[in-house]
This record gives C-alpha cells, structure tokens and sequence, in this order.
C-alpha cells in the first residue's frame, strides 16, 4: 500500500499543480522587482555611497513608475571590506535573495575575488569603484567564461592616462615643470598605475627620477618624504586609495615642499577636509566628478539631492554606483528581461549619459572588454584642488572655476 | 633620528601603562590599542568636529581614555576576576578573551560612528625647525618631551609617594599588602587610572604625530605587546629600553632598507630574543 492514489489521478493532479506553478509563475513576472544586489564596504567612507547612491537611483526610477512597470529593489550587504565576506555575499545574494544583478565594491582585491563567482553563478557583476586593470583584461581572455563582469570605473591603465593629460595641461606647459617621484601603495590597482604612470610622464616631459612604493599599512611617511626630497623631483605623481589622511597630514606637518598631484581617494571624500584638520589644503587629485562641477547635467542635480538625503556628499563610487543602477534598469529595459545574458547583451550595448560624462563599454576585441571607455566626449576625468577647505575643479579648461594654488610652504622649483 | 626618537617614545609611553598593569594585577590587557585609537579619536572628534580647540581636544581624549580604562577595568576585567564560577588558574585565559572581545568592540564602534578613515588630531604646535640640516616638524619635538615628562612623572609617582610605594608592593607581593591593611581594589583602580591617562596621552600624541584610524587597533596592541614582552613582562625599565630598540630598528629599516619592511626586523629581533632568553631582556620570571 505504498500508493494511495490511483497512477492516472497522480499524473492529473501533478499536471494541475504544474499548470498552476507556471501561471503563477507568468503573472509574478509583470510585477516582479528587478533585484540588484549591492556589496559594499559600509565602514568606508568611499565604500558606504555606494549603496546610497544605488538606493537613491532605484527611489527616482521607481517614482516614475519603474522600468515597464517593474519597480527596482536594491537588497545591500556589508563586506566589511573584506574578500570572503564579499563572496559569501555574493552566493547568498545569487542563491537566496535572487538578486538579477550584482553591483559590488571599490576595492581592485575584493572585485578579482568576486569576477569568477559572476561567471559560475551566472550573474552580471559591475563594479563602481575598482580600478586594476586584471578585471577587464580576464573578460577579454576568457570572453565567454568572464562576460558577466563589467567593470563600471576607470581601469589604471585610464586613471594613469587622466592623470598625465592634465599633468601636460597643469604642470609642464603651463608651470614648466620636468620632474617627478611616482608615490604609490603597494596593492593591485597601482601595479597597472605605476606602469602606466612610467610609460606617460616621460612622454609628456617629466622625467621620473625615483618611484616609491610602500606598504598600504605604513603610519609613519617621514622616511618617505625624505627618501623623495633627497632625489628634488618638481612634483610627487601619487597613487593613493588605501592610505591618505596619514601622507597629507604628515605631508603638512613635515612641510614638504613639493606639491603632490594624481590619484588620492581619499581626498575625493568631502569629509577629507576635515579628517585631516585641512591639511588637505594644496592637493591635487584626479576625480571622476566633484561637489558643484557639471561634468554633465546630471552630475550637480544628483550630487545635490544626495547630500539633502544622506548629509553629506557622495564619494567617487557613489556618482559611478548611482549611473550603473540607471544604465541597469536602461539595460533590462531593452533586453526586455533579467535573464543574464540578454542582459549581458544589453549592457554591453550601453550609451549612457551618466554623472561622470557617457557611458559605454569596451568590446569583446578591445584589450579591456567591458571597461568603460576613457576618452573626449566620454569620460575624461578632472583634476580636483583642495582650496581653502572646498574641492575646486582645475582641469579640463571647460569645468575649470581656479587656477591651481598651493600653500606657502610648497616652494615650486620652477 | 629625531623622528626615530619621537617614535620610540611614544611606544614607551604606550607600553608603560600596559606593563604597569600586569606588573601590578596580572592582567594583560588586549584592548589597548583600542583604548589609544578612542583617544586619539577623541580628541579629534572634539577638536574637529565640535570645535573645542586643541587643548581641550587633547584634554577631552586622555578624559575619554581614562573613562574607557576604567570601563574596561569594571565592566571586563573585575567580573572575571571577582567570578567563583571560573577557576582561578583560567582567570588569565578569560581576561585575554574578555579584552581582546572588549577592544574588537571599541574598535567596531569607532569605524561605525566615525568610519575607518584615518583621523589626525591637530598639532598642539605646528611648525618646522632646522636641526642639523635636517626640516623637524616642532610638534615631534613636543612628542618626544612630553613623552620623557610623563614618564619622569611617572617614575616620581611610583619611586617617590605613599601611593606609588603601594603599587610597587602591590605588585611584588598582592597579599602582604592586604596585611598591611591596604585596600588592594583600591591600588589596582589607581594603576588603571594610571593607565588610562598614560594610554591616553600616548593615543593622542599619536593621533597628531601619524594619525590613526580603527585599522590600527590590532597593531598598536601588538607592538605594545612585543615591546613589553621584549622588555620582560612586568618590568618598566625592560619596556623603555625595548620601545627604543623597536621604534630605532623600526626607523632605520624605513631609511636604510625600505619603508615596506618596516616592521620586520623587530619581529624578528623579538623572536630571537625569546629563542635565547625568554624572559625578555629585564624580565624577572
């Protein structure tokens, strides 16, 4: 007696219950959410934006009506900086919250750890803030395993171009400046950086007389500053994330007199000003964005409405995470579906005009497939100054509000 | 070397305090680069953010030091001690577990209410001055002054008063100076208190001198860890001598080798040092 039902009552009853799931099925879809998933570092100031600003897209977008009447849900994880909790963040996103699409991370180590879980799981995966080159150079080697990562940030090897293009404007035609010190943190985003930094000053006429990497857990810059001092470069060419309250305190306090200009994250923080006592005063770093500069129509609507919300304004990934949620939602709109990979398709075929310039990716045959792509009338990049406590756009000309300024102990050798 | 200097006795300052309180009640306190990072943060929130200036900033963060060492002291480390439900040969094991728990705690709490974003508090004194060629911010100088202050202070109270001469017995032998009739909840609350402004002025310091950020919670209890354990546990001039050979190799290394090997050379000296003599350089056991 191990069946109760009769064979042909079973197969009738399996076939209703069949026929049910899949209506049920068919009518959830019209009103289901479209789920992104955020993974991101909360305790940072860079990393906390992120979710913010994904949150403050899906609002807008959802108070419109959605994307064809679907609304979007942002369902957001903690990393606490970390790579394996950002994988298990990602596993659990994918196989228990269902999320569509990942967006995840500032951080080159944390997004390598991630880039293969998007390819097993089958899950798009941009990230807003990383920068090592690995990532859309492993989409190009292995296109079919790696498609569903996109990197949504500068790659190094653009971040080093940023920073040379208004190196030339800046500092050699206009200051006449021919030497330089490359500084930078030992991770993997500056690798690609310092290659391309040493490829791109000497082309633009500053000599690089030393480079210096440290480790990213260094507290004490002095000897650094010393050890760079000693070889009289005209500028510091820094590549800074990890570390940046500490060398421009220090920087301050020691009263180094070279000026430093490039790539400081940190200082793309509001909050830089101040978690320094404006040591900051002086420092030139590159940025995709900044509070009051219209890189595009969107950028100072966007960066205002965020500050009325969250009190502050938002990091560098905080403008990138915020364009990706609406070129997401763009993507799903013309794929006419989350399957992953029409909406690979999809996003590949992106032309976004976002808050940091317009958005498109790199091709399959580019060397840095699904990159964004760096260029004129695409994303350029500024270079930023803090003066007197505010960060003032200096580069290009057409953003451009001052000229450059240092404070009183930088003695310009030129 | 000024810079060498400064550094070296800012360790010492740290690491006193730390030594003092097990020389005294046996307990080796892990939560105390957190206790130094709450100073320091502290002091910059206060000066910074509420804009109180810097002396009452500083003022502020040793305030907020002393309160966190007492805090740690009645809420971790007097429970544990005071339990007859642990026995009294793991007492030891739980108080590490329980300050180790306590400054993971601390350090959560700051990198939740003021991210983990490095924050330096402003220089008492700002300024260089040329010494033998070479530019020195004037506030190192300060560091390194205040630093041997306090611990002549520091020598003075302990060699010199009625109260210090109870923490030296104390620490040599606990129960006769319960003989005596001294109240030995008493002198262990002054040696906390001791602590505290000790951790505390050595956290700010450090906050104007290189800043910190929660990150540096774990190190900062490691290297007064080391250097404590270097110097002989338990023995404040072991320590002195240890913080100055740690923050000198530590130096050097930056300037001679590379700023990236920093630390490993008195990792490595540590290790050598309990190979050959694991009492540490003045220990007593």
């Amino acid at each position: 007696m191990k069946n109760i039902l009769p064979g042909a009552l079973r197969i009738s009853l399996g076939a209703a219950a069949v026929g049910a799931m899949i209506t049920a099925s068919g009518a959830a879809k019209a009103a289901d959410p479209i789920k992104i998933g955020v993974i991101a570092e909360a305790q940072a100031i860079a990393g906390a934006s992120i979710p913010q600003a994904a949150q403050l897209a899906a609002d807008e977008i959802n108070a419109k009506g959605g994307v064809e009447g679907r609304k979007i849900e942002i369902v957001s994880y903690d990393n606490h900086s970390s790579s394996a909790d950002s994988v298990r963040a990602f596993q659990r996103a994918v196989n228990e919250d269902k999320v569509n699409i990942v967006i995840a991370s500032y951080i080159s180590e944390v997004v390598l750890a991630l880039e293969p879980w998007a390819s097993r799981l089958k899950t798009p995966f941009v990230t807003p803030g990383a920068a090592s080159n690995e990532i859309s150079k492993s989409v190009h080697s292995d296109y079919a395993k790696n498609k569903y990562t996109f990197h949504g940030y500068l790659t190094s090897a653009a971040l080093a171009l940023s920073v040379c293009d208004a190196a030339k404007d800046l500092l050699v035609d206009k200051m006449h400046m021919k030497s330089a010190v490359i500084m930078s943190e030992d991770a993997a985003w500056t690798k690609p950086l310092d290659a391309g930094y040493e490829e791109c000053l000497p082309k633009i006429g500053l000599k690089v007389l030393d480079h210096v990497r440290f480790s990213p857990d260094t507290t004490d810059f002095t000897p650094i500053f010393n050890k760079i001092e000693g070889s009289k470069p005209d500028v510091i060419i820094t590549g800074i994330s990890h570390v940046g309250v500490q060398p421009t305190v220090q920087w301050k306090n020691q009263q180094v007199p070279i000026p430093m200009f490039g790539i400081s994250s940190q200082a793309t923080n509001e909050t830089f000003g101040k978690d320094t006592n404006q040591a900051a005063e002086g420092v030139l770093y590159q940025g995709v964005s900044g509070p009051g500069v219209a890189v595009t129509p969107k950028s100072v609507p966007f960066a205002e409405n965020f500050r009325k919300k969250f009190g502050n304004y938002p990091s560098y990934a905080g403008y990138t995470a915020y364009d990706e949620v609406y070129y997401i939602a763009d993507a799903v709109k013309r794929a006419g579906s989350t399957d992953a990979d029409k909406l690979v398709d999809a996003l590949e075929k992106t032309d976004w005009e976002g808050t940091i310039g317009r958005v498109q990716f790199y091709g399959k045959d580019d060397p840095f497939t699904h990159s964004i792509k760096y260029g004129k009338g695409l994303i350029t990049g500024l270079m930023l100054q803090w003066q007197d406590g505010k960060q003032i756009a200096v580069w290009p000309k057409d953003v451009a509000k001052a000229d450059i300024k240092f404070p009183s102990f930088v003695k310009l050798s030129n | 070397m000024i810079d060498g200097f400064a550094i070296s006795a800012l360790y010492a300052l740290g690491a006193t305090g730390f030594t003092l309180i097990f020389g005294v009640s046996g307990v080796l306190n892990l939560s105390h680069g957190a206790i130094m990072v709450a100073a320091a943060v502290a002091a910059w929130a206060a000066a910074s953010v509420l804009g109180v200036g810097t002396y009452a900033g500083a003022l502020i963060g040793v305030a907020v030091a002393l309160l966190t060492a007492f805090a740690t002291y009645f809420a971790v480390v007097k429970p544990i001690q005071d339990s007859r439900r642990i026995p009294n040969e793991e007492k030891e094991i739980f108080v590490l577990t329980g300050t180790l728990l306590w400054g993971i705690m601390i350090q959560e709490l700051i990198a939740y209410f003021f991210t983990n974003n490095a924050k330096t508090v402003l220089p008492i004194v700002e300024g260089v001055v040329e010494i033998l060629g070479v530019r020195t911010p004037q506030n190192e100088i300060f560091t390194a002054i205040v630093c041997c202050l306090v611990i002549a202070l520091l020598w003075l109270l302990v060699n010199r008063t009625r109260t210090g001469k109870a923490v030296l017995a104390a620490s040599m032998n606990p129960r006769g100076v319960t003989l005596l009739g001294l109240e030995l909840t008493n002198i262990y609350i002054v040696v906390w208190a001791i602590y505290g402004i000790l951790a505390g002025i050595a956290g700010v310091l450090l906050g104007m001198f290189l800043g910190v950020s929660s990150y540096s919670v774990g190190p900062l209890t490691a290297s007064a860890f080391s250097i404590v354990v270097l110097g002989g546990l338990g023995s404040v001039s072991g320590s002195l001598i240890a913080a100055f050979v740690v923050g000198y190799l530590e130096t050097l290394t930056a300037y001679l080798v590379s700023p990236a090997y920093r630390t490993i050379p008195a990792l490595l000296l540590l290790v050598f040092v309990m190979y050959i003599r694991p009492q540490g350089l003045l220990g007593r056991r």
